[in-house]
């Protein structure tokens, strides 16, 4: 992990940039950071749990570190909130706590309660969010990193979800595919028990959307040659032999941990497309965006974090700007008012993705379109024309009112 | 929806001829400006300009245009008898919408990365003053009387009210989700704010700075979510056109009970509309569809669509 700064220089930093970005009335917005501080009656008080993960090794030489992945978002987030919120006597402050290995997140996340904050996004895997979640039924949490839609499934009433789910995103993709007549799948799963939940989400989407996984393999290897001396030799020959299989016209590939996914592009048996978690992938967020004012957000972020944002970043910021998007509406510090309207049916949060979004009221899923991103440019964004739904087109992606076990 | 153009060619021959005017299109994704004769109603010349223009307006002389050209940074001077770039002005980071103080002296623009509003002296090419704002300023407006500015910001989701002297914000009124465009009624009593993603318009009053109405538009058989309020144009006999970005629709309204009273449809991704100089006919200005749509306002309906650039968005009718 690149933590080389100290936290106080890299808290001064963040100041110097957002005070420049939005001017000195909104410095007293993020004085506040992770110190405990009388709050005026109308500071909302978000607070930021992070687990820590261990360091991603890049796949390709190009690769950003993505430094302070999410919280970085949440600061973005409470810049834009304070924007509006000055103008109206409403000031946000974001309290960040960093989980390390083995700590438990019940008393993290007690810890963030005793500091006056209600409402936790959260940078969690799945199972320290549902312990969080258990044991402060008065919180409201934000989901900024699960996609599991287990999670979803337990139909807690003080959980909200900003990243999409796995069941999202593959029927963001599939819709795109079928639109492509790209209906016959190779599905290539890798090792991690989040590229098997990826798979049962792709073969629901498949069903869903009239596709068919005509041949599935798991991949088994041992990764990384690639940066090897003569690295290209064995995939090269690897990788050829591994896709030489009955004919398809698309390799679906689920490896979430990036382990794989890059090799697969311009080595496979038959010149088909790649698509899933690599090369053309679905992702509530892409840097390639610069659609829908989506420049606008890309350039704010740079400012602020000095490199690109990454899906993370994008739900933490979505988390925060929902939080403030209610508290500005509802023109209310109070956290159950706040509360109370991101879940009803006024809410609406603008997301740089050419449609309103908002909180599914069975299991708290914020629907939103889904980008399917290219390596250099955005190739689509869907719901794609033509899947058609009742209330919300919206909610042809990811899990519908009726087939979620949770009734609202 | 495409399907309309070989119809409404045959009407287009029916319809009574405009004054000389001359329409003026700018194509965000082709760095060109389109010149349609009123007439004709072809298209008679391309005007290459800076990157990226969208905001354009004419000079209170009507001969000149403005056009901002966002990824230059500048407000382009197009001279609209040699129809070629004369000049250029400083207009801050990335321009997108300005409008022309009513004095002729000074232009006020969005900069939409640094949450500022600029004011733009013409003849000296200085920026004489810049205004903080709300994220992403995007549209704006200035009164009849020229005393206040208006300038929404979309991320805020507020009009701001600026008072045109001072260059102080006297104002900021909450209004619905991802405010485009700002307009001021003739009779300079109210402001209309499109909301984009709500679908809908605020109607401010210019006294009171509160909400008087929210204009809210249903369309049979197109999604909710598709009903995205962009441009407006206000007429002087009493009714107002909203463009309808992706509903591929322009709603008219009246602007005393706002009623909405029909939808035209045009063509796809509608941003920016524009009346004639005798307000019988409306250009529609469709980003998706490389087209701008004319509707006949006397027959009530499209009369013709007339492909432009790739991706035009702002549009202006000039003598």
């Amino acid at each position: 992990m690149r933590q080389a700064r100290s936290r106080s220089t890299h808290e001064a930093v963040f100041r110097r940039r957002l005070a420049s970005l939005l001017g000195s009335a909104l410095l007293i917005a993020t004085v506040p950071l992770g110190m405990a501080e009388a709050a005026a009656p109308d500071t909302i008080r978000i607070g930021y749990l992070h687990q820590e993960r261990a360091p991603a090794s890049p796949a390709s030489p190009l690769d950003e570190l993505a430094t302070e992945e999410g919280l970085a978002g949440a600061r973005l987030g409470i810049a834009d909130n304070a924007a509006t919120g000055r103008f109206i006597g409403q000031s946000f402050v974001v309290i960040e706590r960093r989980m390390r290995r083995g700590d438990d997140p019940v008393a993290a996340v007690a810890e963030l309660a005793a500091e006056g904050v209600r409402f936790v996004i959260t940078d969690l895997d799945a199972e320290p969010l549902r312990l969080a979640a258990g044991a402060a039924p008065r919180l409201l949490f934000l989901n900024a990193r699960a996609p599991d839609d287990a999670l979803r499934a337990q139909c807690r009433n003080n959980l909200l979800h900003t990243v999409p789910s796995r069941a999202m995103l593959a029927d963001g993709l599939a819709q795109y595919l079928v639109w492509k007549r790209w209906r016959r799948w190779f599905l290539v799963v890798g090792q991690g028990a989040g590229d098997v939940l990826y798979a049962e989400a792709v073969r629901r989407a498949a069903k869903r959307f009239g596709a068919e996984i005509v041949i599935e393999k798991a991949w088994s290897f041992q990764y990384g040659p690639a940066r090897a001396d003569t690295g290209h030799v064995t995939l090269q020959t690897e990788i050829p032999a591994f896709t030489n299989v009955a004919d398809h016209d698309v390799l679906v590939v689920a490896d979430e941990a990036n382990a794989f996914g890059d090799y697969l592009d311009g080595r496979t048996a038959r010149p088909r497309p790649v698509a899933g978690t690599h090369h053309l992938v679905a992702t509530g967020w892409s840097a390639v965006n610069e659609q829908w004012g989506a420049t606008q957000l890309a350039s704010r972020f740079a400012k602020l974090a000095g490199r690109r944002m990454t899906a993370v970043d994008y739900a933490a910021w979505a988390a925060v700007r929902s939080v403030g998007e209610a508290a500005t509406r509802s023109r209310s510090a109070d956290p159950d008012k706040i509360a109370a309207y991101l879940r009803g049916p006024a809410f609406l949060m603008s997301g740089f993705k050419g449609r309103g979004q908002s909180f599914r009221e069975w299991d708290g899923q914020m629907r939103q379109p889904i980008l399917i991103a290219g390596p250099r440019l955005l190739v689509s964004a869907s719901p794609q024309p033509g899947f058609l739904h009742r209330v919300s087109e919206l909610d042809t992606l990811g899990v519908d009112r009726e087939e979620s076990p949770c009734k609202p | 929806m495409q399907a309309v153009t070989p119809l409404v060619f045959a009407l287009a021959l029916l319809a009574a001829p405009a004054a000389a005017e001359t329409v003026y299109v700018s194509n965000e994704q082709d760095n060109t400006i389109s010149a349609i004769d009123g007439e004709t109603l072809s298209v008679t010349a391309t005007i290459p300009v800076g990157r990226r223009p969208r905001g354009i307006a004419l000079s209170p002389d009507k001969r000149r245009l403005f056009v901002a050209v966002g990824d230059d940074n500048r407000i382009d001077v197009v001279d609209l008898a040699s129809r070629k770039v004369v000049d250029a002005l400083p207009s801050g980071e990335d321009p997108e919408l300005f409008v022309v103080h009513p004095d002729g002296k000074r232009l006020f623009v969005a900069n939409e990365n640094d949450s500022l509003v600029s004011v733009l002296e013409i003849e000296s090419k200085k920026v004489i003053g810049e205004i903080q704002v709300g994220v992403e300023p995007e549209g704006m407006a200035v009164s009849p009387d020229g005393q206040l500015v208006v300038c929404t910001s979309e991320t805020t989701s507020m009009a701001h009210f600026v008072d045109a002297s001072t260059y102080e914000v006297v104002d900021n009124v909450l209004v619905d989700t991802r405010p485009r465009a700002a307009a001021f009624t003739p009779d300079g009593k109210q402001v209309w704010v499109s909301s984009e993603l709500r679908g809908t318009v605020s109607v401010i009053g210019v006294q009171s700075r509160a909400i008087d109405a929210i204009v809210e538009f249903a369309i049979p058989g197109v999604p909710r979510e598709l009903v995205q309020a962009v441009g407006i144009a206000h007429g002087h006999d009493g009714r107002a056109y909203v463009a309808l970005g992706p509903a591929n629709r322009v709603a008219e309204v009246d602007n005393k009970s706002l009623k909405i009273l029909r939808y035209y449809l045009v063509g796809q991704r509608v941003w920016h509309i524009a009346l004639s100089a005798d307000e019988k006919r409306l250009y529609a200005a469709n980003g998706g569809s490389g087209d701008v749509t004319v509707i006949d306002l006397e027959r009530r309906e499209p009369v013709k669509s007339i492909a432009v650039g790739r991706s035009p968005w702002g549009v202006v009718t000039a003598p």
